[in-house]
């Protein structure tokens, strides 16, 4: 083979690996089609860096790319933490039925993926008389005509708020992080998805958008929170914020105020006369792994004994 | 700047001109490479649902790799020790290509680390000054600081050696010295980091071990040399580089005792776990017997254990081991091994049970599988390039030009 023909074929390749590379940079960088916001978009700063100008820029163009992108108005909020309030939360499994419907509310309120599925709430389903502590032997996906079922007991679980989250501990971008009022948050446009923290967190709290989240404009919850129900993206991580954009407006968390039988308690801890201080106070309460010294502000109890 | 350029050209030409095998080789990688782009092009659109994992198993087939590979770098140290430090000549002449496997299987781990991650554009986030790095609460910092680290320290040292055998000089050990020094700990850290990075999660008692980071580095000094061997066989087979074979024996002699050691730990982890027989021995029950009629790692894990122990008892006898067929036997076993033991084998089971005790079965996708095999192309093509350009200067044959001739 001569030199010239090797020359030219080395010449292909570095075409091809050109072409390549457009390709990738194509499917990565946004096009010239594409709005100048991505490139805000892309050197936005975290969340707790900006000043509250930023912020407020940072807002409006969100709230912009979510008008193009759903065709309806959707307000960004970001209310701080007030003074004085440690949110707790209360569950009481001798009410608790498996129905599901605070799982429902819950995706309803916080504008979850519909397809694929994202659910923050997952109810566990055991067997009365068997070992259930432990987790281990749950059912999930169990699916009778008729809840309650006379043999099971039901356990939802969600973010537990941990104080001592380890999810926040494991971070490598500190995209995730406890709000003076307890709440555990996540900055979706600083999450890069590496998923440490799902791998971290002892109670499946938290959730990855695998995909493009799905939603269908008319089902938005156009009542947003920047660290909470704003529409995600695909490849960041998302879980329960105590509906933030709710209870920091003297709000019930949506799953609370779904649930029927009056299993879900919530409230202010550092506030002697909330329910939940009276839950904690009156009741045998305890805490998911409490083994595991994340201490959870999350508290499971048994009001009856049935 | 004039010889700057030129050398530049000297050094490009070695990389563009080779033989018909070598053409054919760059296209095969390139045809890997190339496919493993539209698998990962498709996922960059689409997101990570082109994968198997899910929010049960979150890690998969990538990490896995990464975790392997990680491996892989950290054992160019079981190169340096001897050689430098009780100057072992054979082994000290060709350490430089250990080097060079240390800075491609670094490189590896890196793109196994972009392709999983979910928003790979913002990965500045984790950086320091640039972003936030969380350091040092988070162990993937860490690993960030620690495989950078070890990259740079062994493309100095490796580009410093060649840059003085290119103009016809030795190299001062007075120079690289105290970073041949430095890199021994450090490729020991890398691989510790990256164990404490899953060690340190009390969600996930098959990780929280604290066995976990010395069986890493066990079967890291197994699998890393056995790709050495297999490498500098060829290496010698293909250019004029000579290598000893008292280097070849010695290299095989460390794996076994590393081997042993590793096949030790294993059998101490598998005593706790099934003797105690806590819910915690669960996912290593799911390993080796399945848990709730879930097996899917079960043949695997078996395949892999017969393997180690086979190429155990091969590096153990000097007969086999000074023999080339049983000796690449075993070398071929312990890269199959290790590939699964630490690999998949330690990754997925981390997930199973989930935290809430759901058993989620993950088998990579196609998809998942063409990305990884894109890597490891690029991972062969960038070893190829490296050496194609490293064995002339080596040899003698390739001198850049200076003011002095």
């Amino acid at each position: 083979m001569s030199s010239e023909n090797k020359q030219e074929r080395g010449v292909h390749r570095r075409t091809f690996l050109k072409g390549a590379a457009l390709g990738l940079a194509a499917a990565t960088l946004p096009g010239a089609e594409a709005d100048a916001s991505i490139w805000e978009s892309f050197f936005q700063k975290h969340f707790r860096e900006m000043n509250d100008k930023e912020i407020k820029q940072v807002i409006e163009r969100l709230e912009r790319e979510y008008e193009q992108k759903y065709k309806k108005k959707i307000s960004v909020g970001n209310e701080k933490a007030l003074p004085g309030v440690l949110f707790g939360y209360g569950l009481d499994l001798s009410r608790c039925i498996g129905c599901r419907r605070c799982e429902y509310a819950c995706v309803d309120e916080n504008n979850q993926s519909k397809d694929p599925q994202v659910h923050w709430i997952t109810v566990l389903r055991f067997k009365k008389g068997e070992k259930w502590v432990d987790l281990e032997e749950s059912e999930k996906y169990y699916n009778p005509p008729l809840v309650p079922e006379a043999d099971y007991f039901y356990m939802p679980v969600q973010c537990q708020q941990c104080e001592n989250p380890p999810c926040v501990k494991v971070c490598p971008t500190q995209a995730t992080w406890k709000e003076p009022d307890g709440i555990v948050v996540i900055d979706y446009n600083w999450c890069i998805g590496c998923r440490y923290c799902m791998a971290a967190c002892p109670y499946g709290a938290r959730r990855f958008n695998w995909a493009d989240p799905n939603r269908k404009p008319e089902e938005i919850n156009a009542k947003t929170h920047y660290l909470g129900n704003r529409p995600r993206y695909k490849g960041v991580v998302e879980k329960c914020t105590f509906c933030i954009q709710r209870t920091r407006n003297g709000r019930y968390p949506a799953c609370v105020e779904a649930c029927p039988v009056g299993a879900r308690k919530f409230g202010n801890l550092l506030d002697p006369d909330s329910e939940i201080r009276y839950a904690i106070e009156h009741k045998r309460v305890f805490r998911l792994k409490e083994d595991l010294n994340t201490y959870p502000k999350f508290y499971y109890f048994f009001a009856y004994g049935v | 700047m004039k010889y700057l350029i030129k050398n530049f050209f000297i050094a490009a030409r070695q990389v563009f001109i080779g033989n018909t095998a070598y053409y054919l080789w760059i296209v095969f990688l390139s045809v890997f490479i190339l496919l493993g782009l539209s698998t990962y092009i498709d996922q960059l659109q689409r997101g990570l649902i082109t994968t198997a994992m899910r929010d049960q198993v979150s890690w998969g087939f990538y990490i896995s790799n990464f975790t392997f590979l990680v491996g892989v770098a950290a054992a160019a140290v079981l190169l340096v020790i001897p050689a430098y430090l009780y100057n072992f000549k054979p082994i000290k002449e060709i350490v430089l290509f250990g080097e060079l496997l240390a800075i491609t299987a670094i490189t590896m781990c890196i793109l196994f680390i972009m392709v999983d991650m979910g928003q790979p554009m913002r990965v500045w986030h984790i950086l320091p000054v640039l972003g936030t790095m969380n350091f040092p609460s988070s162990l993937l910092a860490w690993d960030v600081v620690v495989l950078n680290g070890y990259l740079a320290i062994n493309m100095v040292i490796a580009f410093y050696v060649l840059y003085r055998l290119s103009i016809g000089k030795e190299y001062k050990m007075s120079v690289i010295g105290p970073l041949i020094i430095l890199s021994i700990p450090w490729a020991v850290s890398i691989h510790t980091v990256t164990a404490f990075l899953y060690n340190g999660l009390s969600a996930r008692p098959f990780w929280n071990a604290s066995i976990l980071a010395p069986r890493f580095l066990a079967s890291a000094f197994c699998s890393g040399p056995a790709i050495m061997i297999l490498l500098f066989q060829i290496i010698r087979k293909r250019s004029e580089v000579e290598i000893d074979n008292r280097a070849i024996y010695k290299i095989a002699e460390l794996i076994a005792y590393a081997m042993g050691v590793n096949l030790f730990l294993l059998g101490a982890e598998a005593f706790k776990e099934f003797y105690s027989g806590s819910i915690h021995s669960y996912p290593m029950q799911y390993l080796y017997f399945g848990l709730h009629g879930k097996n899917a790692l079960v043949p695997w894990m078996w395949f892999a254990s017969v393997l180690n122990i086979s190429a155990f008892f091969l590096f153990l006898f000097p007969r086999t081991r000074e023999n080339f067929t049983t000796l690449n036997m075993g070398c071929i076993f312990v890269i199959i091994g290790v590939y699964i033991e630490k690999g998949m084998g330690l990754i997925v089971p981390g997930f199973i049970p989930d935290t809430l005790g759901e058993i989620y079965e993950y088998t990579p996708t196609t998809p998942e599988i063409i990305t990884a095999m894109g890597i490891w192309a690029v991972g062969a093509m960038l070893y190829t390039v490296l050496l194609k350009f490293a064995i002339p200067i080596y040899t003698g044959k390739l001198r850049f030009e200076t003011r002095g001739q």
